[in-house]
């Protein structure tokens, strides 16, 4: 079975982008609109990946990211994020919070690929 | 796949426009004061607007957002207050947005002017930070999105080339690697650096395990291998780093090249991935930013531009829908059972299904049309930029009321009502509502009030329009209509038939003309316009107190509240609203105008009479007027009667259009269906009355 990944994004369009690539390249997309559902939706499922945005309204992804990494079932599921930030303060957050790696939009589908890919 | 590909850009294109909205409307409330929820939603907005931009190629909105988007940053950690200058450029900024996103949907090119002017307020606003002064407000707008560098972070340690040239080609690297102990924790897998590190050139990987704590003492979710890795092969700085580009900060990474053979050992060169040298990143924004250009760019070009014409649909009303297509499909199995096995003791049972079958069918019908209802704030939104906008440039002083917002229409109906609502509103601001000192002269408040108010009653929705001004000018208005020779000097109007002449084409009584309003172009078509859409307007006013324009349109246009007429054999429809009176003539009330116009005695008017079997050409059960009826209807403020056989019933009809079947015929706006399939036309009673009076070669607009 293909692996599933979470994409989490408040922009359909983006998470449509992010779909659309992804499911070009065999995965199984499932799509959040922001941190709340993507919790919501990785307690009862499983998950191979989380792909998320930062900025996002009712959670952001960083805290999605370390909510997340409290649950024993993502203790091990790499967690990337995806946003426009690229500011080294920002991205020393997600760190803390246990992001596996982060992807600056605009995204360069190739490389998204081929991040998912090294850490799958 | 290209199709997927423009869908998506649509999508984009549309979130943006609406994050305009929400940027738009939030930046209004903040004028009032500040909250951090609204702060933080409009900065969201243009973020988000930022990051599609980039990631569908658009550099330029991308970039010009990004302006934008620093300075709400700052309001939003609260690193700068919020002021009127700083929100007026902000406003701007995101009309400039909206014209560059609507000129890349239209898929004409960017243009610049509004961004490059506003860039320099921008520019302006942001230097007045805490370096006041400095240079860095260029850099904030000129230097397009220095993140566009990151994924690919081209570090390069300044004197490595240097090196390389005096001491030979570099041949590989010697890599130390030492992670923080909770590597683990992210996911971070070493087995994975190394692979990706062995798919650049040969390694040799030596695990370091002197750090290792006793078994008893090991936590195994801690990381505490060291790592020494040769590299063989003449790869790029960059490459390696960009390998440990995630892991780099917390972890201990040396790397040291290694020379080719008889070249003198250098000492080890550090580097880290921080604060790569500006000049590099800057040249490479520019690259990312051509790269990412080119392409979308050659993908949309291809496919040519249209209105879309999609639309929006709450998921509740998709869900009624496919709620009642489940009931549908058990009614027809019900009924299907019949069809089957007939016994004459079922005719209760088929009676009890046809029932429920008309229920689902009525219901569906109503579901169907709900569709199509969009709530008419998408048309109010507009209205307090447009009022604050106004106002200011009027120097007036107005509290804008809006209500019923969530009042539904057809979105055909409201994309059409657009126009006409801004033009009442603008003329309500300019000549409704007074300046503040003669309202304070007035003994009124010196704030004045518009309302936009709307509401559902019967079958239309109205729409008001009220201003606590001035009020219209009776004497004024009339004392300009009779020296235009629209009515006689002797006349006595009333007071309805004095404001009505405003919507007469050309009309002005503002004594400036001003480029807000008063050229007197507008309020005609603002009534044809409402007419087009089978609706009414109505003035009311009181001197001193305001103003109020009514409009009364129908909930949608698809469905027709229709009065059916017949003339000789022949059955026609004709749009409810637009009759004002069925009446039965006398001979008294009949006369003759040069031999050829018919008028009618209607109250105090002569209208003219309209024979239908003439105008189409078809045999009535009787010529003469008084045998028949007449119908008196009024469209775009002329009143005819219309001579008919015999009224039939009223009723719901649906419109089939006869353009699209048929072709475009004057004096019918389309045909329906009756319950027994024969085919009745509709009348298009503006279209009627033209043609009529076209025909008779006179104009109409001094009987009215």
């Amino acid at each position: 079975m293909a692996a599933t990944i979470l994409a989490v994004d408040d922009s359909a369009s983006m998470r449509q982008m992010v779909s659309f690539t992804l499911k070009h390249a065999g995965y199984e997309v499932v799509e959040a609109a922001d941190g709340v559902d993507a919790l919501e939706y990785a307690r009862n499922n499983a998950v191979s990946l989380v792909l998320t945005d930062v900025n996002m309204p009712r959670m952001d992804g960083i805290t999605l990211v370390r909510e997340l990494r409290q649950l024993i079932a993502y203790k091990f599921t790499p967690m990337l994020v995806l946003t426009t930030e690229a500011g080294p303060e920002k991205k020393a957050q997600g760190k803390q919070a246990g992001a596996t790696g982060w992807l600056v939009k605009p995204f360069n589908p190739d490389k998204l690929l081929a991040t998912i890919a090294k850490v799958l | 796949m290209d199709m997927e590909m423009e869908e998506i850009l649509n999508l984009f294109f549309e979130e943006s426009l609406e994050g305009l909205d929400t940027m738009e409307s939030g930046l209004l409330t903040l004028e009032d004061g500040a909250d951090r929820e609204t702060i933080n939603n409009i900065f969201r907005a243009a973020h988000s607007i930022k990051g599609g931009a980039g990631t569908f190629g658009f550099m330029e909105i991308s970039e010009f957002t990004h302006s934008v988007e620093t300075l709400l940053d700052e309001m939003r950690n609260g690193a700068r207050s919020i002021t009127p200058d700083a929100l007026q450029v902000l406003l701007q900024s995101v009309d400039v947005i909206r014209e560059m996103t609507q000129s890349a949907q239209a898929k004409t090119p960017i243009v610049m002017t509004g961004a490059n002017a506003l860039s320099g307020e921008l520019a302006r606003i942001l230097a007045q930070k805490s370096t006041p002064g400095a240079a860095p407000a260029t850099a904030a707008t000129a230097a397009p999105m220095p993140q566009a560098v990151i994924p690919a972070p081209i570090v390069k340690p300044e004197s490595a080339p240097g090196d390389a040239a005096l001491s030979g080609p570099i041949e590989g690297w010697r890599i130390t690697f030492a992670p923080d102990p909770s590597l683990f924790k992210t996911c971070n897998d070493p087995l994975r650096i190394f692979e990706e590190l062995g798919s650049l050139a040969p390694l040799e990987v030596t695990a370091m395990t002197d750090a290792l704590p006793a078994l008893s003492a090991l936590d195994p979710t801690q990381c505490f291998l060291r790592w020494a890795l040769v590299l063989r092969g003449a790869i790029d700085h960059a490459r390696i780093v960009e390998v440990f580009d995630w892991v780099d900060a917390s972890s201990k990474i040396t790397y040291e090249p290694i020379f080719g053979a008889g070249s003198p050992g250098t000492p080890p060169q550090r580097s880290t991935a921080e604060s790569p040298p500006p000049v590099a990143v800057r040249a490479a924004a520019t690259r990312a930013a051509a790269t990412a250009d080119a392409h979308p760019g050659a993908a949309v070009a291809a496919k040519a531009g249209g209105e879309s014409g999609s639309l929006r649909v709450a998921t509740e009303k998709v869900d009624a829908l496919i709620n009642l297509v489940g009931e549908l499909v058990i009614t027809q199995s019900m009924l299907g059972r019949f069809a089957e096995k007939y016994e004459p003791a079922d005719i209760e049972a088929l009676r009890r299904s046809l029932a429920q079958l008309t229920r689902n069918t009525r219901e569906l019908q109503e579901s169907v049309m709900q569709i199509r209802m969009l709530p008419i704030g998408f048309s109010f939104n507009r209205f307090p930029r447009l009022v604050h906008d106004l106002s200011r440039k009027l120097g007036k002083k107005v509290d804008l009321k809006l209500s019923g917002e969530n009042t539904e229409l057809d979105k055909t109906v409201l994309e059409k009502i657009g126009d006409p609502l801004v033009h009442l509103v603008r003329n309500a601001l300019d000549h409704g509502l007074e300046s503040p000192e003669k309202r304070l002269a007035a003994g009124k408040t010196e704030t004045g009030t518009l309302e936009l108010n709307a509401f559902h009653e019967g079958g239309s929705i109205i729409i008001e329009v009220k201003d606590d001004g001035g009020g219209l000018n009776k004497e004024r208005i009339l004392a300009k209509a009779v020296e235009r020779g629209l009515v006689d000097a002797d006349a006595t109007l009333t007071d309805e038939a004095i404001y009505n002449l405003i919507f007469v084409a050309g009309f002005s009584t503002a004594d400036t003309v001003s480029d807000v309003s008063g050229r007197g172009v507008g309020m005609d078509v603002v009534r044809r316009n409402i007419n087009d859409l089978g609706g009414h307007v109505q003035i009311f006013s009181v001197k001193g107190q305001g103003s109020t324009i009514r409009i009364r349109l129908p909930l949608t246009l698809a469905i027709l509240e229709g009065q059916v007429l017949r003339v000789g054999k022949e059955i026609y429809v004709a749009s409810l609203v637009s009759i004002i009176e069925t009446v039965q003539s006398t001979r008294q009330n009949l006369s003759c105008v040069a031999g050829r116009t018919e008028l009618f005695k209607h109250r105090t008017d002569y209208i003219p009479i309209i024979r239908l079997h003439d105008l189409f050409g078809i045999e009535p059960d009787s010529r003469e007027i008084t045998d028949g009826l007449l119908v008196v209807l009024e469209a775009d403020g002329r009143r005819v009667a219309m001579l008919v056989d015999e009224l039939l019933a009223q009723q719901q009809v649906v419109i089939k259009s006869l353009e699209t079947n048929f072709k475009q015929v004057p004096g019918l706006a389309g045909a329906t269906i009756h319950g027994d399939g024969t085919v009745a036309l509709i009348l298009d009673v503006p279209g009627l009355i033209r043609t009529f009076l076209e025909r008779q070669g006179m104009d109409m607009g001094r009987a009215a």
